[in-house]
């Protein structure tokens, strides 16, 4: 069955990211950008699909500037047949990401569609739902465990209270939650072969999606900085300070 | 206006977070009526009319409902949130599985886990982890918004007399089925709810070690929780994981024990009242946070603090 997999070019988790002086965003200007952590997750999931010789294609995609093709390459070098990108300049919103995928969906008919569970930008936790509603697809989201059976998958899901399965009839949507897999380093020979595996790109015109919004962002501020606290000497200062001063226990 | 709160509950009980969600809804202003969709749930939506400040009830009871499955559960919503300017749900695993499934089969674009709501149409939001707070305006003709529950405080549970009235439309999508769930089993208060919160984290060295904060926070009444790399080593299970990608906890103090306070984790609980670390690594970020650090064996400091507390 053919895969296809949703990748974000988003800033490195481990960049700690500053507000513009005009509020108007954060600055990502010269900040290391890296495939989205949960997207590593969904192509690695795909990749272990087609090693188990259940998935026969696997398709990446990513909704981005043309700066995103790193992050298809990477793909390409974990293990994807072949990568296309909706080339659009200004940022989405979710739903109009989740728009222009269901036309790549329809474009393609993949059995199955993985994406992350959220991107750590935006932090919306939507695209994979949005897509399942326009696609009328049924959608696991938070996925611990995927199994492939027949005309169906099985989809453990990280709930709050614990673990849910379920069963989704295919096609199917499937969002990844962290405890899914290990994603797999790409090898310095996969990378180059990578170099000459098909890339495409499209433009949302092309795709004949709106990507008009009902949202807008009036101003992004630093969240309130925590004062500074003291270091206590012992465990005794520590029961005090909290009982007299702090008064919490 | 008139808003529409979808109850978080499992049938049983109406689940505290519904509470902070019709808390954000009283903010907004107009008339709030809550929709409990599941089967059997009469307690549930029982339970919702008493809330503070709810005004009708919707109890839509069908087979197709019992496990909220957001293939059937969201066009139920979608159908009743045309009449409605606002749909609200909590940022839990259940809301955040629905709620952007709504918003995409009524064409608007949805806002996450709102932490404050400055007017009918604009609402305070974090991204980046937390880093950033973004202030997003809506002109979509229905709002449809996730709270995060740790942004309002919760409106009293009695107190209201609304109507329940029964909602007949059954949506059977025919393409998804529950299969089961395990639950993780614990006598101690909900992590999201809990005024005081133990975590443990690397640190901690191994599953076994935990016992020490048990005991440590069953003296204080507490919750326990964890951070990512006390999950991935597997010494608890992964709903008792604080983060970006786990629970966000704002508790009236908050013990991190053994974590060394990565950004992901910050993010989780960086909103505690009282924040309280103890490290043996003087330089470990956590600190940066800390209204009370204590450079310490955890291994001596917590048996010593429990003892004393």
């Amino acid at each position: 069955m053919k895969i296809l997999v949703a990748v974000k070019r988003v800033v490195d988790y481990n960049v700690k990211v500053r507000v513009k002086a005009d509020s108007s965003g954060v600055d990502l200007a010269n900040v290391k950008m890296a495939m989205n952590p949960f997207c590593e997750i969904a192509v690695e999931e795909a990749v272990r699909l087609k090693e188990k010789g259940i998935a026969t294609e696997i398709v990446v995609v990513s909704v981005g500037p043309s700066t995103a093709q790193e992050q298809l390459r990477t793909a390409l070098a974990l293990g994807a047949d072949r990568a296309i990108l909706v080339e659009i300049a200004e940022d989405l919103t979710s739903l109009a990401v989740a728009k222009l995928l269901k036309a790549v969906v329809d474009k393609e008919q993949p059995r199955l569609v993985i994406l992350g569970k959220q991107a750590i930008d935006s932090d919306n936790n939507q695209t994979g739902q949005m897509l399942a509603a326009l696609s009328g697809y049924g959608q696991g989201t938070f996925a611990s465990k995927v199994e492939i059976s027949g005309d169906s998958v099985a989809v453990t899901r990280e709930i709050d209270g614990g673990a849910q399965t379920v069963s989704l009839k295919l096609p199917a949507i499937v969002t990844t939650d962290l405890r899914l897999n290990e994603p797999r380093y790409a090898s310095l020979p996969n990378i180059m072969k990578a170099k000459k595996k098909p890339l495409e790109v499209v433009t949302a015109d092309a795709l004949g999606v709106s990507t008009a919004s009902t949202n807008k962002t009036l101003k992004v501020e630093a969240p309130a900085a925590r004062s500074a606290g003291i270091k206590v000497k012992s465990v005794a200062e520590l029961v005090e300070k909290l009982k007299n001063e702090a008064k919490v226990i | 206006m008139t808003i529409l709160v979808i109850a978080e509950h499992d049938n049983k009980v109406l689940a505290p977070a519904t509470l902070n969600t019709v808390a954000a809804a009283a903010k907004i202003g107009g008339d709030i009526h809550v929709l409990v969709a599941g089967q059997g749930a009469g307690a549930v939506a029982e339970a919702a009319a008493k809330v503070a400040g709810v005004s009708k009830v919707l109890n839509a009871d069908n087979a197709a409902y019992a496990h909220q499955l957001p293939e059937n559960v969201a066009p139920l919503v979608a159908e009743l949130g045309k009449g409605y300017s606002h749909i609200l749900a909590a940022a839990t695993s259940n809301g955040k599985n629905i709620l952007p499934r709504v918003a995409a089969a009524l064409d608007v674009d949805q806002i996450s886990e709102i932490i404050s709501v400055e007017s009918a149409d604009t609402f305070k939001r974090p991204i980046y982890a937390g880093n950033a707070i973004a202030t997003v305006q809506s002109n979509a003709a229905v709002k449809v918004i996730t709270v995060r529950a740790t942004g309002f405080d919760p409106v009293a549970a009695d107190g209201g007399s609304a109507a329940v009235e029964a909602v007949a439309a059954a949506h059977d999508a025919g393409i998804s089925s529950f299969v089961g769930e395990e639950l993780a089993k614990s006598d101690r208060p909900e992590l999201t709810a809990a005024k005081i919160v133990v975590s443990g984290g690397r640190g901690m060295q191994n599953g076994d070690n935990f016992k020490h904060l048990y005991a440590l926070a069953d003296k204080l009444g507490a919750a326990v929780g964890a951070s990512r790399a006390a999950v991935d080593a597997g010494f608890v299970p992964n709903d008792m994981q604080v983060g970006q990608t786990g629970k966000i906890v704002a508790p009236q103090l908050y013990i991190a024990v053994g974590i060394s306070g990565a950004i992901q984790h910050l993010a989780g609980m960086k909103d505690s009242k009282v924040i309280v670390a103890i490290n043996k690594d003087e330089e470990a970020p956590i600190f940066q946070v800390a209204d009370y650090g204590l450079v310490a064996d955890l291994f001596e400091a917590i048996p010593e603090l429990e003892k004393l507390v």
